[in-house]
């Protein structure tokens, strides 16, 4: 018996496919030669396992036909539409990782780009200037100190006005002309201030916004002019690291301060005015700023906020600029002689002083109803 | 990275199984396409969301459902078989099963997250669908290596049915007798293919 005539055989038997004697005779077989009886068990296994093999291909082959079916009909979605939210979850919880890497990356590189930005951009001006012309508050906090002070004097300030700003002036004429800075000036009208308290009357006559400079006109009978200036008005620029002073109303009283030229060019390289080291407060704007020799070189404008003692002073040539374009407008300047020789020359500072402080006035602004 | 979605309802009646699943169970363990598209429309999106919400892609989803179908089946061919609960339940238990263990050969599940989805334990179950997956993956080698025409010659006799008359006329024997001769001389070198395999898996 061959090999393949007995593997026929098993199969047979196991089949049940044998006549009864057949059967009689394989299973003395079976019995006779224990390879065979091996053989045959060993059959019996592989036609089980073949078996189910064959039901197991057959059921995935099934489930292949099925899910295209189902595909075709659209009963079965594989493209997102099923629902967009799975995909979304699906692509979220993929890439969550990347995500979150991208967007620290992202962060510090912003990090680092504004900090670099921030520290190769120029400083912009924001708020660096502050004017020194003082507000309200301080105002009328001084006219009250004021009221109290001198009762003999009632204030000129009409009744019922709001005081809107202040500063310092001071004359470039004799007969009650008087310099100071456009920002002082924010109403109609003013009333100036002596250092000895006396009040006055004044117009405005003239505001150049561009230059900060205003000219005021004391109109008022109680005023006695000067017979001549102690100081004159510089033409010409001064020069780096001369020695100045000024005079001003930070408050009601008169207010000495001494400082240096810091540089021929005012913030930012503004030509139009000086830098100067000095201490200065609101309420000094519009005062003057005077070399040794008593020659107006300046008008106290602005300081720096951020830096300490930092002051701006607009170049006194600009005085004479700002005049000539006003006498253009206003005939009331026809006359006006601002001075150019200083008395003031080799004298001693105090004495410098008590005749400047004369000419420098507080200076008030209001709006008339 | 473990969040889980459970499907909307799987409730697991203690009590048998519906009739109509029982029906439907039936017709899965004859191979009947009809049962299979029912079962596989009513409980394929769930599983799914599932994949998908959790690292998987479609691919994956279906590969994964079809897995626990096969699992399914081979449960209801047995005679001893009762299914305790719904078949929804079973099959996302299943399927859940496989997915966590495909997810963490990959890597790409660290933390597993103790959840609230109804599940029916198939530890068990799955064991004896690896253990008969293993079974089959040697003898789809043995398939494979046999080499033509005895590969599709066995196929046709074992995988299709096909009477040794029709193998005949398919393959181009003179008569069955022939072919029959054949597909023993096939069946021989199956055997031996897949039994020096079997018994080293052994």
């Amino acid at each position: 018996m061959d090999d393949i005539q007995l593997l026929a055989n098993i199969e047979n038997y196991l089949a049940g496919e044998m006549s009864p004697t057949e059967v009689a005779v394989f299973e003395a077989l079976r019995k006779k030669t224990p390879e065979i009886d091996q053989m045959v068990v060993e059959h019996k296994l592989f036609q089980h396992q073949i078996a189910d093999y064959a039901a197991t291909q057959n059921i995935k082959h099934t489930l292949h036909e099925v899910h295209a079916r189902l595909l075709e009909n659209d009963d079965v979605n594989e493209g997102g539409e099923i629902s967009a939210k799975a995909q979304v979850v699906q692509l979220w919880n993929r890439y969550k990782r990347v995500t979150a890497i991208a967007a620290s990356v992202g962060g510090v590189i912003a990090l680092v780009i504004s900090g670099l930005v921030a520290y190769f951009s120029p400083v912009v001006n924001g708020n660096q200037i502050q004017q020194l012309s003082k507000d309200i508050e301080i105002i009328k906090r001084n006219q009250q100190y004021q009221g109290s002070l001198i009762n003999e004097v009632k204030s000129k300030i009409p009744n019922g006005v709001t005081v809107i700003s202040g500063g310092s002036g001071f004359l470039i004429d004799a007969k009650g002309f008087i310099i100071t800075n456009a920002h002082v000036l924010k109403g109609t009208a003013a009333i100036v201030v002596d250092s000895k308290g006396r009040e006055y009357n004044a117009s405005i006559v003239h505001i150049d916004t561009k230059k900060d400079l205003a000219i005021l006109k004391i109109e008022d009978e109680d005023f006695e002019p000067l017979k001549s200036l102690p100081y004159s008005i510089g033409k010409s620029n001064a020069d780096l690291g001369d020695e100045i002073f000024t005079l001003g109303y930070p408050r009601n009283d008169i207010v000495y301060g001494v400082g240096y030229l810091a540089s021929k060019t005012g913030f930012n390289g503004d030509s139009l005015s000086y830098q100067i080291q000095i201490s200065a407060n609101p309420g000094n704007s519009g005062g003057p700023v005077l070399n040794n020799n008593g020659e107006v070189i300046g008008v106290l404008s602005t300081r720096q906020a951020q830096a300490d003692g930092v002051a701006f002073a607009v170049k006194s040539k600009n005085i004479f600029e700002c005049v000539n374009e006003a006498k253009d407008s206003n005939t009331i300047l026809e006359n006006i002689k601002i001075p150019t020789h200083s008395n003031l020359k080799g004298l001693q500072r105090k004495q410098q002083i008590s005749k400047v402080a004369d000419c420098v006035f507080n200076v008030k602004a209001f709006s008339k109803k | 990275m473990g969040y889980f979605y459970p499907p909307h309802s799987i409730n697991c009646s203690k009590v048998k199984a519906e009739q109509n699943e029982q029906a439907l169970l039936k017709g899965l363990a004859n191979n009947d396409s009809k049962a299979i598209e029912t079962i596989y429309k009513d409980n394929f999106s769930m599983v799914q969301a599932f994949v998908l919400n959790n690292n998987g892609s479609y691919d994956d989803a279906r590969d994964v459902f079809q897995e626990a179908m096969i699992a399914l089946y081979e449960k209801a061919q047995s005679e001893s078989f009762v299914l305790t609960c719904q078949i929804k339940t079973y099959v996302y238990s299943i399927c859940r099963r496989l997915w966590l263990k495909k997810l963490q050969q990959l890597g790409r599940f660290s933390n597993q997250v103790d959840n609230l989805d109804e599940t029916v334990p198939v530890e068990e179950d799955l064991e004896i669908h690896e253990k008969r997956n293993a079974e089959f993956a040697i003898m789809d080698r043995a398939m494979k290596s046999l080499g033509e025409p005895c590969k599709s010659l066995l196929e046709g006799y074992y995988l299709k049915k096909m009477g040794m008359q029709e193998l005949a006329a398919e393959f181009g024997y003179t008569n069955a007798d022939n072919a029959k001769n054949q597909k023993y001389k096939c069946l021989m070198r199956l055997k031996k293919l897949f039994f020096s395999q079997y018994n080293i898996g052994e």
